[in-house]
């Protein structure tokens, strides 16, 4: 039997695994943007944590985004995946379960990258809070608006416009720490290359696949950032 | 808490250390030595040269770093007679040196957007004025243009460096036991995750602390020009402080 070629290995035809690696290159994005999302809300969350005139508060958010911005991220998935494990196997046996209950590996990873990248979003939306005026939020103020309205209508609207590229940044960051998401297993881009790999003994052609799929999104992103940035823009006179 | 358990534990990973910086100074010296050449070759004035530089920088700040540690230990495997007949093999062979290799060739990326960035800052009054005094070429970049540029460029160098050190833990996943393959195997010999990690956690931060204080010193020594002068009636308040 000869060997398939590059073409036939990761092409659409019988022996080709095409359609596996655009599943898991969905599983990516499905995670990547799941965690991108919770970390928006952990970021925001932080940040005004930062900004608070609390001083445990402002403790707890400078804390936070020095800790999860200085170790690995491996460490925090498998501080997630394995203690998430022993967690539910503790909850587990307190409703009368036996024995190892996995943690779902989508959700480790959601979570994971939540916890990272909010703390990097964290410092991107302080930064753009910073650029708004004190005027606007005095004005907000003076003419009555409540926190929440001064949120929705003068803060959130302005710091997501200057927020924009360093959010893009963190995006970047956040898809390439999906593929560490595969050593719990979950089958994302880089964890099917293996599999492939590993079922072909053809290495080397999968993960040049998936790093030129992984590529393909950075690219893809990276030009619809700039895009979303140019756009938020408009109104803004340049000087 | 199990102390006995906790100081078990950061005995064991603290063996792991020695490893996380060999990595970590190893490839970093490396890539800044590449990024050098990186750096040249955007700025040169032969266009093919920049292009494949930003070509270089391209794919490897697109792909993830753990992509490219697999493409090169477990990928290059694919050509091992190839690279036996080359006598590369008994590199690539070595996760100890795909590890090293796949971290300067990722680092050299990034250096060298940080290089640029510097050089791009240095002011041109200053560089035509030393033309004018007749400094040129070697000279010129000796005394006037990476002075300046280094120290332009030293703040984001540092946080290179720190993220640097977070990337050696990837090497873990191509069986290296640095602190977080030690802690990984740890965690599944005793699945007491939260200890572990905390522990961990605690080394990786007080490396990453001890870089940014370093960096934090280079970049007070390398600024004279920054600092608060010396004067008669300070140096006397001092005293009487």
């Amino acid at each position: 039997m000869r060997d398939p070629s590059f073409g036939e290995l990761v092409g659409f035809g019988p022996e080709g695994w095409g359609a596996a690696l655009l599943t898991a290159t969905g599983m990516t994005l499905a995670v990547a943007i799941g965690g991108f999302a919770a970390g928006s809300v952990i970021g925001a969350g932080v940040t005004s944590a930062k900004l608070s005139r609390n001083g445990v508060l402002r403790a707890f958010g400078d804390g936070y985004t020095t800790v999860l911005r200085g170790i690995p991220d491996l460490l925090v998935i498998y501080l997630f995946y394995f203690g998430g494990s022993a967690a539910l196997g503790a909850a587990g046996r307190l409703f009368g379960a036996e024995g190892f209950i996995g943690m779902p590996a989508f959700i480790t990873g959601v979570l994971a990258i939540g916890v990272v990248s909010g703390a990097y979003q964290a410092e991107v939306f302080r930064g753009a809070f910073n650029t708004i005026s004190r005027g606007e939020l005095e004005a907000a103020r003076s003419v009555g608006m409540g926190t929440w309205l001064r949120f929705r209508r003068i803060i959130a609207p302005q710091v997501l416009r200057y927020a924009i590229p360093g959010l893009g940044n963190t995006w970047q960051l956040v898809l390439k720490e999906s593929a560490l998401i595969s050593v719990t297993g979950l089958v994302e881009l880089l964890r099917q290359s293996q599999i492939a790999a590993g079922s072909t003994h053809r290495p080397f052609d999968f993960y040049i696949t998936a790093a030129l799929l992984y590529l393909v999104i950075t690219a893809a992103s990276s030009h619809l950032f700039r895009r979303a940035e140019a756009r938020s823009l408009r109104g803004v006179r340049r000087t | 808490m199990d102390f006995t358990f906790l100081w078990e534990t950061f005995l064991h990973l603290l063996s792991g250390v020695p490893l996380t910086l060999n990595l970590a100074l190893v490839s970093t010296a490396l890539g800044a030595m590449l990024a050098v050449l990186l750096t040249a070759m955007r700025m040169s004035a032969l266009p093919p040269l920049g292009w494949a530089s930003q070509f270089y920088v391209f794919v490897f700040r697109g792909t993830p770093l753990l992509v490219q540690m697999f493409v090169i230990y477990y990928g290059l495997g694919q050509f091992r007679p190839v690279l036996q007949s080359w006598g590369l093999w008994a590199f690539f062979r070595e996760p100890y040196w795909c590890a090293i290799f796949a971290l300067s060739l990722n680092t050299a990326a990034y250096a060298s957007e940080i290089l640029r960035g510097g050089l791009q800052a240095v002011p041109h009054q200053q560089v035509e004025a030393a033309r004018a005094s007749g400094m040129w070429g070697f000279l010129l970049y000796r005394r006037i243009i990476l002075p300046i540029a280094m120290r332009q460029a030293l703040p984001a160098y540092g946080s290179e460096i720190i993220l640097m050190v977070k990337a050696t833990s990837l090497a873990s996943v191509i069986t290296m036991l640095e602190v977080t393959g030690l802690a990984a195997k740890l965690i599944s010999q005793s699945y007491r995750a939260v200890e572990v990690f905390v522990v961990a956690g605690i080394i990786y931060l007080a490396l990453n602390f001890a870089i940014t204080r370093l960096v934090a010193f280079i970049e007070w020594w390398m600024s004279p020009h920054l600092r608060p002068v010396q004067t008669a009636s300070s140096g006397a308040a001092l005293q009487h402080a």
